[in-house]
């Protein structure tokens, strides 16, 4: 899974079926640091998520895990918010 | 698998049913000369009990994740499975 921000809301009334009713949010994957990795992506929000917040998502054949239905046409699926991320400074020591 | 270096711990509270109670840690990917190597910070669910710092062993694929678990439905890609002691190289 990967670390994500939530951009927006996306809002598509024609969707192909297994899409019906479910929440889509545009997603900018980042890193612990808040800084932007790659290009945003659109994701499936089973969590109910708003803009800004800090996501983790699933991608690929098991995106539809993150969904109660998982026969659903998606690569990219929210599994839980993120509260807070404990980042203690490495000791430059530990590295051999 | 591939080796990389546990560098936080992710609190949720918020999340898919199937993952309460399990540890979520943040990893990154390291190269040969021990250093991260630039790819993006996976999110592991642990399986050992490693902590921040620790180099560990981590499987990057679902099917092998949800076996782990003995859980079909449990939405999860990477798992830490060992603790690396030491590595040799040549």
């Amino acid at each position: 899974m990967f670390l994500a921000k939530i951009i927006g809301r996306v809002v598509a009334t024609v969707k192909q079926d297994t899409l019906s009713n479910q929440p889509l949010q545009w997603i900018q994957p980042v890193d612990a640091t808040g800084r932007e990795r790659g290009q945003p992506v659109v994701a499936v929000d089973p969590i109910g998520l708003g803009p800004g917040e800090l996501c983790y998502y699933i991608t690929a054949r098991e995106a539809s895990l993150a969904l109660a239905e998982t026969f659903v046409a998606v690569d990219a699926g929210i599994v839980g918010k993120v509260d807070r991320i404990d980042l203690p400074e490495l000791d430059p020591e530990l590295e051999p | 698998m591939y080796i990389a270096r546990v560098v936080g711990d992710v609190v949720s509270t918020h999340k898919n049913d199937r993952l309460d109670g399990k540890k979520l840690l943040l990893v990154r990917r390291l190269g040969l000369d021990n250093q991260p190597d630039g790819s993006v910070e996976v999110i592991a669910l642990d399986v050992v009990d490693a902590g921040v710092g620790d180099r560990v062993l981590v499987v990057q694929e679902g099917s092998s994740a949800r076996k782990i678990f003995n859980d079909n439905r449990i939405p999860v890609q990477a798992v830490v499975v060992g603790v690396i002691d030491s590595v040799n190289i040549g």
